[in-house]
Formats: C-alpha cells, structure tokens, sequence
C-alpha cells in the first residue's frame, strides 16, 4: 500500500508541476509540452491507482514476480514501439527528401524542412533506435545473466519515460523549440526527464547483471554497458545549459562558439559511436551467434575491439570540423584517431561475418540471416568510408555536401536498420510464443526492398555530394569561379529524385515487415514453401532459479 | 595475450569493475581535446570589433534557431581560395565566440551565411524569405511568409539577455536593464535609440520588413542576417595585422 501512495504521489506532483508550468508558461509551445506531461502523469496516477491489487495489499499478500519467467513485457512494448517509430521516421525522411526534391512540399510553418529534419533525424536514431536498443538489451541481459529483469517496475518506467521523452522532442521540433545542436535538438527540461530515465535504464541494467545466475558478463553486456555509460556522460555534457526562465522552454547553451562546437560533436559523433555503434554491435553480438547458430568467432579480438574502439572513438569528434576555426592541433588528433578506428571497427566486422564460419550456406537460405549479414558488410563500408572522409584533404571535397548525408544513411539504413530488423525478426515468434514468423518469404521481400533502397540512395548521394564539391571549387581558363551557387543546387535535383525514390523502396521494406509483424502477432502462419530458421526451445528459454550466485557479483 | 584474456575475466565478473573501466577509458579523449581549448590563449583570436547581438538582433538569432535554418545553412568560412571568393574572408574563431549555442552548421544545402550581412538589401531578403523561388529560381528553400505576419513576441528581452550573460556573454547591467527599449527602437527608425549605437556599435537602426508600424519576426531574423559577418572589419589593414601578430606570437610560443 505504501509503495502504492508513494507512486500515485510521486504523479500527483508531477501532475501539478505540470499544470502550474501551463498556468505559468512564459511560451506557448512551453505550455503545450506542460499539457502533455500533464496528460502522461494523468494516466500514471490512474494506473498506479487502477492497477493495483488492493485485496492481495489488504490480505498482506505480497505479489512476488515469477522468479522461473523472464520479464518480458517491455521487450514486448519496445519491439511494437520500435516498428511504430521506425514507420514514422522512415516516413519522416521520405517527406523531407521529397521536399529537397519540390520545395513546393514545405508547408510554413510546422511543416518546413528545417523543423521537420530533426523530427527525421530524432525518429530514427533515438524513436527506432532507441527503442531497439532498449528493447534488445533487456532481452539480451535477462538470457545472457539468466535472471530476470531487475527493478520490474523501474524497467516498465524506463519505456514509458523513453515515449513521452519521443513526443516531447518531436512535438517540440514542430513548434520551434530546439536549442539547435544537432541529434541533441530537445530544450532543458526534456533534457533532465532525458537524465532520469537514462538513469533508471542504467539501474535497470545493472541491476540484472549484478543478479544474474552465470559468473561471466558476456560480450553483448558489455557494449550495452558502455553505450548507457557514455550517453550518459555525452548528453549530460553536451546539454548543460542555463534556460531563461524555469516557466519557458528556451535556454542558452553553456559552451559556446569554438568550445560549444567541439563538445556538440565530441557528443555528436559518439551519438553515432556509442548509441548507432556500441549499442547495436551489442545487439550484433547476441542476434548474429544465436541466428547462425554458432559460437563468435573469436573472444580474444571481442576483447580487444571493445576496449579499442570504446577508447578510440571518443577522440574523433573533430573530424566535423575540419577547416573550421578549430585549431589545427585538435583537427589533427581528430583525424589521427578517427583513422585508427578502422581497425577495431573492423574488428567488429569481422567478430561478426566469421561467427557464420561453417554455416555460410544460411546466407542462401535464411533471410534474417542474409539481413544481418548485410547489416555486418554496410557497417564495414561506411567505417572504412568514415576513415577516409575524416582525412583533411578528402574532407576538404566531402564536407558541407550529400557525401557526408550519404555517408551516414549506409549506416543508418544498411547496418543500423538492417541488424534491428534482423533482431525484429528473431524476437517477435518468440515473444509472442509463435512457432514461426507470419512469412520467412516476406522477409525476404523486406531484404530486397531495403537493400537495393539504400544502393539508390547511396549511390545518389555519392554522386550529388561529389558534384558539389568539385562545382563549388571549379574554376575557368579565366581564373573566375565557373558556377554560381544556385547552379550546384539546380544540378542536385535529379540526385534528390533518385535518393528519394532509394527511401521509398526502403520505406516499402518496412511497410512489409510491418505487415509480417502484425500478423506474426495475431497468430497467423502464412502457408508457403518453408525457408528454414534457426532452432528454438522454449524449455531452455528460462532463468536458472536457485542456481549458485557468482563469487564476484 | 593468454594472461590478457586469464586477466580480463576480472573485469568479466565485476560489473563496477567494468563499468569504471569503461568510464575511464571514454573520458580521457574529451578531456584531452576539449579541456585545453578553454586555457589555450591563442585558441580565440583577439580582434577588434565581436561584440554581443543586440536585443534585435538576438531574436532574430532566436528565430534562426527555431526555424532550423542551421541545417541546411553553414555559418563557417573555411581557408580555401573558392570559399574566400565566394563568401568572403574565412571565419574567425572570434567571430563566434559570443555565440550560444554556435551556428557553424554542417551542410550546405543553401549557401554559406557567416557574411551574408551587407551583401543583399532588407528588401531582397523579405522577398526572398516570403519566398525563396521569386527571386532564386533554381531554390528549394522553403517559404517564411509568415515571419511578416508574426508580431516579435520576447517574452522577456532583459531575462533572455541575463541568461546569455550567465554563460559568459558579456552584457553590461545597462544592456539588460535596456533591453525592451532596445528592442523596440532598433527597428523603429522614428523612436529615439538613446545610446544603443553607443553600447553596440555598428548596431544598424532603421526598419527592416518594409513596415514601420509594426516590430515583426521578419524584422529581426533580417537585422541578424544583416549584422552577420559585419562585426569585424577583416579585410581592413589593422584586422590583417592583428591577425598577422596573432600568427606569429603562436609560433613564438611554440
């Protein structure tokens, strides 16, 4: 009863902060968020107080979770979110490429390019992204500790934080409240609720390691552990700000000028290292052994990449800023570093590709397998790409131009996406307790679809990048520059076409995988010539209760 | 490497182990690179002339930011003989440093704007922003017209100004105790501007959206835009030695 009160209490005052921050809004889109917190901490006071068990309370009958199952209805919630997310933000991306291509699309205000590009780049990364990495690593750490999840009620908090954390940053692009550093776009308050839930996700995860029934951390763990650690030291960092009034939603950041630059992309690059690399490598880990079958290739080289590419990624945060007013001895040490990264970055490539030594032969015949291998050769592409564009001279062309948005989308669509989808597609029939997906031949049409997506939409933006680059510094026998700048942009415009017909292919593939997920989750088995899958046997899918805990924990 | 793997499985079995191992390890690389940036003298320039936005001007910087403009618009000239042609003397570290948060940006989706101030009238820009394609054909920027329509509203020009002050930007009690007045006037060319130009200087005072009854977001989006790149005289003789000592005293200190 206690924990009850103190739960409903704990909403009731956020509830009233809310409505006194919408009494007291010294902004409109100030008093809008206040709305919407309101409303979250409206409905949490009416489940902790609707969904409590008051005659177990009254009887003194202490509702202990089921030690024997694995707690796995927020992995549940995160994989409908991430699909619903993912929907959105390829949406989202689709829309503005269209935009680039007619600008005749961009509806002013709310719907102009400028503020829609970090709903785009928000829904991806932290609404997609975010969730899968959440959603896979509670999965992932229960199996790998065999434990159940620490802290049940903190983990249900952390997803349900994590969603209001979305609306509020999305909806703030949408009326203009941004402090405008990018992929770190949301203002001060979504900042700090950002801090608490980030926080209980750390508790969360700890928590289960630290009770979990087999002695080693296994090798996904750890990439987990290191992508909570540094997002939470990048975005405290990157985010301290002093806002203007504690009523209004704008704030200035602390760093500014050459400093605020160098720590926005300290933090901005290490988005990419910790919570598009570290994380999903973790996901890597787990999903690519367990789809092939068989063991990772090599635990020596997991050791050494790990704490190579954790120590050297940090560094390379300069590499967004060649040229700039930066001074050239951090420019060098970024470039210096961001070049070693090829290496352990690699490593994780080849940890991965050689996990499916002796059972190649499932790249034929399996889609999700096929998915992740392809995931594992786009990661390998954009970080030998990544290197090279940090070299000054090649960054010289590159920078400022579509090469850089190419760049990150083979990342974005080839290894990100395409390893979340693969790791979709092995949890959905296991969670939802399904023999098999609704169709392993839809998968394959979802492959298809995305891969040669993203060849439009690399290859389109390698070629308008470098267009760019080389009209911009053209000259003519006259010594005079030969093109205007509106002639380069002019020049884009079939380069847009193509890229946003590349997203429409791989908007496609997801509306496919939508579809199987949906109808994976109703129960329905399409009847088609199998495929075949990986192995799975829901008797060993449990906790070991009662087992010895380890010496070290 | 046996001994690294047997000692590894410490940190293995340890999660606190682990977790402080990776802790340490990420942090020392932005210790290293950002941490002397703030003690290194010669990482800013000293030139004559940056000084803080106007009231004004720093809405419009305000209005800059929320309309996004910093992702298809880079405010950071690099040293490169078509860049210099183009836009005009390379960025100086100086000309940012009042700058909370920075706008050097990342693509160039639409033209460098680091000194775009000057170079078109007010009345280009207005058409320009109500729309882009009039006067740029080939343009995908999207339509502002509703800046024009938009009366300014700052819910507190003095409070935002104390904030900017709080993270370093150095406004005198004046500028803040002033900063409504001085918001009105510098886009009202009939109010009496007291010593703004006086506290800011180059500050332009006249109006900017082609209607003077009314202080609208147009206005001062376009006094920013007018101001930018304008606060140091770069190509004038004592900037280029300025700059020239700036250089050598560097390679003195090395």
């Amino acid at each position: 009863m206690v924990t009850v009160l103190a739960r409903a209490g704990i909403w009731l005052a956020v509830l009233f902060l809310a409505v006194v921050g919408v009494a007291m809004a010294a902004d409109e889109g100030f008093a809008v968020h206040m709305g919407i917190v309101a409303f979250a901490a409206l409905v949490a006071v009416w489940f902790t107080i609707g969904g409590a068990d008051y005659s177990a309370i009254a009887r003194g009958i202490l509702k202990m979770p089921d030690e024997g199952r694995y707690d796995d209805d927020p992995v549940r919630w995160g994989m409908i979110a991430t699909v619903f997310w993912g929907m959105a933000g390829f949406l989202a991306g689709l829309f503005i490429a269209l935009q680039l291509t007619w600008p005749i699309l961009d509806l002013e205000p709310y719907l102009n390019f400028g503020r829609l590009r970090p709903l785009h780049t928000s829904a991806v990364i932290f609404a997609f992204g975010g969730n899968a990495l959440i959603a896979t690593s509670f999965y992932v750490v229960q199996r790998t500790c065999r434990a159940r999840l620490a802290f049940p009620g903190m983990a249900r908090f952390v997803f349900w934080g994590y969603q209001l954390f979305i609306v509020l940053a999305a909806t703030g692009y949408l009326l203009g409240i941004t402090q405008s550093k990018e992929y770190a776009e949301p203002e001060w308050y979504v900042d700090w609720w950002l801090t608490i839930v980030w926080v209980c996700y750390l508790l969360v995860f700890v928590g289960t390691i630290v009770k979990r029934a087999e002695p080693h951390i296994y090798v996904a763990n750890w990439f987990y552990l290191a992508f909570i650690l540094t997002i939470a030291m990048l975005h405290v960092v990157n985010n301290l700000d002093v806002p203007v009034s504690v009523f209004g939603s704008k704030s200035y950041p602390l760093f500014g000028g050459v400093q605020g630059a160098l720590v926005q992309w300290w933090y901005g690059h290490n988005a990419v290292g910790f919570f598009l690399t570290a994380g999903f490598l973790a996901m890597m880990y787990y999903f690519v052994p367990k789809q092939a079958e068989r063991p990772i290739y090599s635990y020596r080289l997991s050791i050494i990449h790990f704490w190579a590419l954790i120590f050297l990624y940090i560094w390379a945060g300069p590499h967004h800023l060649h040229y700039t007013a930066l001074p050239d001895w951090a420019q060098t040490l970024g470039m210096v570093f961001s070049i070693m990264l090829w290496m352990p970055s690699w490593g994780g490539m080849i940890n991965g590709l050689m996990t499916l030594n002796g059972a190649w032969d499932k790249v034929r015949t399996d889609p999700i397998i096929r998915m992740m291998v392809m995931a594992l050769a786009f990661y390998g592409m954009s970080t030998f790409e990544g290197p090279m564009m940090s070299i000054k001279s090649v960054n010289s062309l590159s920078h400022y131009t579509n090469w850089t948005i190419g760049h990150v989308h083979s990342g974005a669509l080839g290894w990100n996406g395409m390893i979340t989808f693969g790791a979709i597609y092995y949890l959905v029939p296991r969670l939802w307790g399904r023999t098999r997906l609704y169709s392993l031949r839809m998968v394959n049409w979802h492959f298809w679809l995305a891969t040669i997506g993203i060849v439009f939409y690399a290859a389109s933006m390698w070629v308008a990048g470098i267009t760019q680059g080389l009209m911009w510094r053209e000259y003519g026998a006259d010594g005079y520059l030969v093109n205007t700048f509106a002639d380069t942009v002019a020049a884009m415009h079939p380069m847009y076409a193509l890229r946003a017909f590349g997203g429409l292919l791989y908007l496609a593939g997801a509306v496919v995988m939508t579809a199987n997920v949906w109808l994976t989750i109703a129960g329905k088995l399409r009847s088609e010539a199998p495929m075949r899958d990986a192995a799975y046997d829901p008797a060993a899918d449990k906790p070991i209760v009662g087992a010895a805990q380890p010496a070290h924990a | 490497m046996t001994t690294i793997v047997e000692r590894h499985k410490t940190l293995e079995r340890n999660v606190t182990l682990l977790g402080i191992g990776a802790l340490i390890t990420v942090a020392i690389g932005g210790i290293v690179e950002i941490a002397p940036l703030f003690w290194i003298d010669n990482t800013i320039e000293k030139v004559e002339g940056v000084r803080p936005y106007t009231p004004l001007e720093q809405a419009g910087r305000d209005i800059y930011v929320r309309e996004g403009c910093y992702v298809c618009h880079s405010q950071m000239i690099r040293p490169f003989r078509d860049e210099v042609e183009r836009y005009g003397h390379y960025s100086l570290a100086a000309e940012s440093m009042f700058d909370h948060p920075f706008q050097w940006g990342s693509e160039r989706t639409g033209p460098d704007l680091a000194r775009v101030g000057g170079r078109y009238s007010d009345e280009w820009h207005v058409q320009h922003l109500k729309n882009p394609q009039s006067v740029v054909p080939e343009s995908v920027m999207p339509k502002y017209g509703f800046l024009s329509e938009s009366e300014l509203k700052v819910p507190d020009a003095g409070a935002n100004l104390t904030a900017l002050r709080r993270v370093g930007v150095p406004y005198t009690d004046k500028d803040i105790e002033m900063a409504v007045a001085d918001l009105k006037a510098q886009g009202d060319p009939e109010a009496d501007a007291g010593d703004l130009a006086a506290r800011y200087p180059k500050a332009q005072i006249r109006d900017y959206d082609g209607d003077p009854a009314r202080l609208t977001e147009m206005d001062a989006l376009v006094a920013y835009l007018q101001v930018l790149g304008t606060m140091v005289d770069v190509n004038g003789a004592a900037a280029q030695e300025e700059l020239a000592q700036n250089k050598s005293g560097q390679e003195k200190s090395r």
